[in-house]
């Protein structure tokens, strides 16, 4: 599904690189997790797959189910099933977050020559899915993000999954700022847009979140690169040591 | 371009002014004589350093071609209106409906000038003239003078159906001046509808007045037409408990100034003034200048002035917005908001905003900024599969949206809504 291949990203303002040569491949139907210190590229590794400006590809490439990533405008991205849940979702006063999603789901279908859906028909399917996340009807009138508080932001952000129904996801810390129950909430809308043809990726800095939605991979990032993979097992030595031993025995930096 | 002076500072004579009855005629007469006292505005004015006054008072105006619509109805179409069609200033009993209404009193302004007594006169020029200090508005005195007709309402119920006027523009050389006045007695409602650029060169003048507890809409949108120019002066009294608001759409337009005059005087009254200005030099010059001037003087009473630019390839947008709080209106709420939306490093946006308080007990203030769209905002749209053009325009919409919710009809509303989407439509890229 997803390639990455020897990425090499430094910011396209200053002589400063991010990414060093990451290594990764996210077969169909998987769940892979990305751990890793602050600072590390999860983050902007994301970004660049989803094409934000800022950002010079010096070396390397990524690509969708065969299609060269880097080449394709965001919009063309979402369109071909590429999701990133951000870290940070934006707020965007003016815009209601019902109108937001309709042209969303709109848009990507008229890419994919689909037709689009009837506003009726949108609505039921909204309704539905945001009471699955106990997201209710006051946030979906609401202009986006505007006032919403970390958690509600976070669920937001899965909702937009649900209803894009994209083959790639890209989780960015989507359980920070997420209480237990939210965890759970939102661990169930992955779980059940889990299938063999969806991938995810998912950045997380805590088991916690692994506990719920079991990953397949666990990756550890350092310094701009993949520096370690392993099995979910990896993820609970992380919880329990920290860093400090894998990066060690990696000879990183940290 | 034609910069000869029209006839003023001197005294324009009677002869020159429209034939009227007794009241107008003294009407005119006195406004001759304030503009003769004034003079006419001249790039050297503070009040008109950003807005050339040239091409507002050449003798004969520059062509404007006639704007081709190609069949699009017009704006308004599908609401249910009293529509009072005037052509190149002209009026249009074909195209208008008869001129009464439920709770309604109506005519034209012709008319009404020819008789020796009328109602208008307790208005007509009388709102104008108290809007003349402490800044002068030389083209308004003129258009009191010179006005040719325009409508009288007298408001004296709730009026089921808006009044619309409908300005249509089809002589490219066209001068149009127009001058109408509204009264809405105690505890009236009215909502008055405007359209299209009326002429290659408007005046227009509105004087209302507003009743204890009455409430007067307004939401007026200018003619398409790409060489059009216009001034144009709203003189409002607002009374005990009353309500006015107005929302006003222009895209396009060589020059528009439009100025609003806004005198509160009875307590726990409302006022809000509000615009929406597109301009992309690129299909034309455009230069649109907002001009408002609020006066508290009564307690506990509320304005708003919300007015929100988008320009880009060269537009210019100008906003001088003042609100005067006189001594003893306590509890003043007045606030003040300009915000220029710049599509490219080309448009210009200029901004005085200013505040003057005499009363201690009031929250007044104003915010002016300038700036492009927000890029994590497009960035976060696009990421969500909508392409760059779509989330501009929703972007757009968004940064007008605080404007266009000063409008209190729905169907109104979502009509300008999808004029201004339209308009965004055609001027991508
Ligand atoms: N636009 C930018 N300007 C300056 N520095 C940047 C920019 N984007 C990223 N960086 C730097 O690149 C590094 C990687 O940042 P990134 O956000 O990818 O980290 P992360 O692994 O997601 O961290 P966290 O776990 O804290 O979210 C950091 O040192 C960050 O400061
Ligand atoms: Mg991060």
């Amino acid at each position: 599904m997803l390639k990455i291949n020897n990425l090499h990203v430094k910011l396209e303002e200053e002589d400063k690189r991010i990414l060093k040569g990451v290594d990764l491949e996210v077969p169909a139907g998987s769940v892979h997790a990305i751990m890793g210190p602050n600072g590390s590229g999860k983050s902007t590794l994301s970004y660049v797959l989803s094409g934000r400006d800022g950002y010079e590809v010096t070396e390397g490439g990524a690509t969708l189910d065969g299609e060269d990533l880097l080449d394709m405008d965001p919009e063309e991205r979402a369109a071909a099933g590429l999701f990133l849940a951000f870290q940070y979702p934006v707020e965007i006063p003016g815009v209601g977050n019902m109108t937001f999603l309709r042209t969303a789901v709109n848009a990507q279908r008229k890419a994919r020559g689909e037709e689009e859906m009837s506003a009726a028909d949108f609505l039921k399917f909204i309704r539905a899915k945001a009471k699955e996340l106990k997201i209710d009807a006051d946030m979906l009138k609401r202009p986006v993000n505007v006032g919403f508080s970390g958690g509600e932001k976070k669920r937001n952000e899965i909702l937009q999954m649900a209803m894009l129904e994209p083959k790639m996801c890209i989780l960015d810390e989507t359980d920070s700022g997420l209480d237990v129950d939210a965890m759970k909430l939102v661990s169930e809308g992955v779980n059940a847009l889990r299938n063999a043809g969806r991938s995810f990726l998912v950045i997380t800095h805590y088991q916690r979140l692994l506990d719920h939605i079991k990953p397949d991979v666990v990756h550890i990032m350092a310094d701009g690169r993949i520096v370690k993979s392993g099995g979910p097992e990896l993820a609970l030595e992380v919880e329990n040591n920290g860093y400090a031993d894998i990066l060690a025995e990696m000879e990183v930096e940290a | 371009m034609n910069t000869a002076p029209k006839k003023a500072p001197a005294l324009i004579s009677a002869d020159a002014r429209p034939v009227s009855g007794a009241w107008a005629a003294e009407a005119r007469a006195d406004a001759a004589a304030r503009l003769a006292d004034m003079g006419l505005p001249t790039r050297r004015d503070e009040y008109w350093k950003w807005t050339r006054p040239d091409s507002l008072i050449s003798a004969t105006p520059d062509m404007a071609e006639v704007f081709d619509y190609e069949g699009e109805s017009l704006v308004f179409h599908a609401i249910d209106r009293l529509k009072i069609v005037f052509v190149d200033g002209v009026f249009d009993a074909d195209a208008s409906d008869e001129l009464d209404g439920e709770g309604l009193e109506i005519e034209r302004l012709a008319s009404a000038a020819g008789k020796d007594i009328h109602w208008a006169k307790d208005l007509y020029g009388v709102l104008e003239t108290k809007g003349q200090t402490p800044v002068v508005r030389p083209l308004a005195a003129h258009n009191t003078a010179m006005a040719t007709d325009g409508v009288v309402i007298r408001v004296t119920g709730k009026v089921s159906r808006p009044v619309s006027l409908i300005y249509q523009h089809k002589d490219a050389n066209s001068d149009a001046i127009l001058h109408n006045v509204v009264r809405l007695e105690e505890g009236a409602k009215l909502t008055l509808l405007e359209n299209g650029a009326a002429a290659a060169r408007l005046s227009k003048v509105t004087e209302v007045d507003i009743g204890p507890g009455a409430e007067f809409h307004h939401v007026r949108a200018q003619g398409r037409d790409h060489d059009r120019q216009a001034v144009t002066h709203m003189f409002t009294r607002v009374d005990t408990g009353a309500v006015f608001k107005s929302f006003t759409m222009t895209v396009n337009g060589k020059l528009t100034r439009n100025e609003c005059i806004i005198d509160i005087v009875g307590d726990d009254a409302i006022a809000h003034v509000a615009g929406a200005a597109l301009g992309d030099g690129a299909a034309g010059d455009f230069h649109h200048d907002d001009t408002v001037f609020v006066t508290h003087d009564a307690v506990s009473c509320e304005s708003r002035q919300v007015f929100k630019k988008v320009l880009k390839n060269g537009a210019k947008g100008v906003f001088q917005g003042k609100i005067l709080v006189k001594p003893g209106a306590q509890k003043t709420d007045g606030y003040q908001k300009s915000q220029s939306l710049l599509l490219d490093d080309d448009a210009q946006f200029l901004a005085k905003p200013e505040l003057e308080i005499y009363a201690d007990d009031v929250a007044c203030s104003h915010g002016s900024t300038s700036g492009a769209i927000d890029e994590e905002a497009l960035f976060y749209l696009r990421s969500r599969g909508v392409p760059t053009h779509i989330a501009t325009d929703l972007l757009v919409l968004a940064f007008l949206a605080d404007a266009i919710e000063e409008i209190e009809d729905e169907a109104v509303a979502a009509e300008i809504i999808d004029r201004l989407d339209a308009w965004l439509a055609r001027r991508r890229g």
